[in-house]
């Protein structure tokens, strides 16, 4: 079986930054692997110690300065990359839902998995839907939000556990080909070995762009139009203690003493 | 094609929350763009929920008897049917687990634009603009959608609930579900989560999140918890990483709790987190960013180190 993982470079903000029209400058950010994708990597590579994948393929649409992070999952694990990336997406503010998946779909092509494993949402964009939408693209079956994965590669079948709210989790059988949605916390995902590391340094991540795909640039048009982007008003009329460790903490305690928490 | 279609969400024989919220956020949309509010539910005793979606500003209730529970190959197919039968111009679903498992199905298999995790809409000149956070919720942004139609689905807690009742007309929708492509079947549910101590029964929690770094530094937080004859929980990271149990979580995939004392350490106060604390009657942050989203619904706060504070808070009542 072989298991296709898209991931993510996504780009995560200092606790202070500065926005400039609809975009925060580059100096704010800090580029790490896609929390979620972590979990995503994980599983797949544990399907392949089990036997189960014969393959791991990790897809990321990203620049080039996200090889770096590829190479993190490669050396976890994955045998081998593919990146996609040309000027027409660097051109786009936002690639929206329907554009990923527009151009996920020719790699699955490419590739022919079996199952496909994503994260449930990147931490930047926050859409939370592109395994979702690539599943009913190639005809796939699907689960979204996954925090259990027991494959019958057999029977053709996925159970899974779907992380629903307040603490339920719905239990599905899913015919494969599927795509998955990783939750976080399915697994522990491991850190890189040394010789992981090395080795990942002779792995193959494959940079393609759109025309490589068959597509043209049309197919990055996003729907949606970023108007604006800002600092969402602090609604806080918190009480702050001020000054040294000892200080606040100590009027922290006053305040639980008076309110009859502790220390009576 | 100027009418708004929301789908509700049930589960195990209750409509969801969320549902009364995508009413209202559908009856304001619709008067945005002039057209009428249809209302679907698909599944279940879909007549009893009709009745309890028979609410203001509601223009017709579908009811569609399809199963028991949501199935998303049932409802992404009854969703479209729906689309092609009434034309409306924008579909809402919630941003729930279940609505993120098949919204984005629909939006593809319809070619319309998504826009998921909305806190914010408005319709002016046939053109939608939909607020959204980004980076972990650390900015906002505006985004307007360049299209005829939409999915779009919102986030839950952001549109009040609408209560009253309304004069809706129920009308019964007949479905026709291709069988061959319902491909996943739901097998059960499962309570998760249960254990020794039940975070929902604490009057004073002290709630530890990513901030505490390691898993050896969780006993200062033990520390602190037994001198305040306190329970500790904690936000998704924690278990996530296996350093606490389920029963521990508190937040939207977690327990709900509203203790007397909710002290949140080292929690920046994602939504999911807030979801489920926010009923506590008093609030305390302790964080070393000014700007994290805790001191929004924090009563209380210390801008400061929890390696620092925390060891002089025990100080404070052992010492």
């Amino acid at each position: 079986m072989k298991v296709l993982v898209t991931v993510k470079e996504v780009a995560q903000l200092e606790d202070d930054f500065e926005i400039a029209g609809t975009s925060v400058s580059d100096q704010y950010f800090e580029y790490d692997l896609n929390e979620w994708d972590d979990y995503a990597i994980e599983e797949a590579v544990q399907l392949q110690e089990d036997g189960i994948a014969d393959e791991v393929v990790a897809v990321t649409i990203g620049p080039e300065r996200s090889e770096e992070t590829i190479r993190m999952a490669l050396a976890k694990g994955a045998d081998r990359a593919v990146r996609v990336w040309d000027d027409a997406i660097e051109g786009q503010e936002l690639l929206d839902v329907g554009a990923k998946t527009r151009i996920l779909t020719e790699v699955v092509a490419e590739e022919d998995p079996d199952l496909v494993l994503s994260g449930v949402q990147a931490d930047d964009d926050s859409f939370g839907a592109t395994g979702v939408s690539l599943a009913d693209a190639i005809d796939f079956e699907w689960a979204a939000v996954v925090n259990d994965l027991d494959l019958d590669a057999d029977a053709g079948v996925a159970s899974v556990r779907r992380e629903l709210e307040g603490g339920v989790e719905e239990l599905t059988d899913v015919e494969l080909p599927a795509v998955l949605t990783i939750q976080t916390g399915i697994n522990e995902p491991r850190y890189a070995s040394l010789r992981g590391i090395r080795q990942a340094q002779r792995k193959e991540i494959a940079h393609m762009t759109l025309g490589d795909l068959g597509l043209d640039d049309a197919a990055t048009e996003s729907a949606l139009d970023l108007t604006d982007m800002y600092e969402p008003e602090s609604e806080s009329d918190a009480t702050i203690f001020e000054g040294s460790a000892e200080d606040t903490a100590g009027q922290l305690a006053d305040l639980l003493r008076d309110k009859g928490v502790a220390g009576q | 094609m100027s009418d708004i279609l929301a789908v509700a969400e049930h589960r195990r024989g209750e409509l969801r929350d969320v549902s009364f919220e995508l009413v209202t956020a559908g009856r304001q949309l619709a008067d945005q763009s002039g057209g009428d509010l249809h209302v679907a539910v698909v599944g279940g005793t879909v007549d009893a929920y009709a009745d309890a979606l028979n609410l203001d500003g509601v223009d017709v209730v579908h009811t569609v008897d399809e199963g028991e529970e949501f199935n998303h190959d049932v409802y992404e197919q009854v969703t479209d049917q729906l689309y092609a039968e009434l034309d409306p111009q924008y579909v809402l679903l919630p941003n729930s687990v279940n609505g993120l498992d098949y919204a984005p199905a629909v939006a593809n298999g319809l070619d319309l634009p998504l826009v998921s995790d909305a806190v914010d809409l408005a319709v002016d000149g046939g053109v939608l603009t939909a607020t959204r956070e980004m980076y972990g919720g650390k900015v906002e942004t505006t985004v307007d959608v360049d299209a005829d139609a939409a999915v779009v689905t919102v986030r839950d807690a952001e549109w009040p609930p609408t209560e009253e009742a309304g004069d809706a007309s129920v009308e019964a929708f007949d479905a026709s579900i291709d069988e061959a492509a319902v491909r996943s079947t739901v097998t059960g549910f499962e309570e998760v989560g249960a254990g020794d101590v039940d975070i929902t029964e604490a009057d004073v929690l002290v709630s530890i999140g990513r901030g505490i770094e390691e898993e050896e530094n969780l006993d200062l937080i033990f520390d602190l918890a037994e001198a305040l004859d306190a329970t500790v929980s904690s936000s998704r990271p924690i278990v996530d990483n296996g350093w606490l149990p389920k029963n521990r979580q508190v937040g939207q995939s977690g327990k709900v709790v509203t203790p007397e004392f909710y002290i949140a350490i080292g929690i920046s106060g994602a939504v999911q987190h807030v979801a489920g604390m926010k009923g506590a009657e008093n609030i305390v942050a302790i964080n070393t960013d000014p700007n994290a989203p805790i001191f929004d619904i924090a009563d209380y706060g210390i801008h400061g180190d929890l390696f620092d504070v925390v060891p002089a808070l025990i100080e404070e009542f052992e010492g």
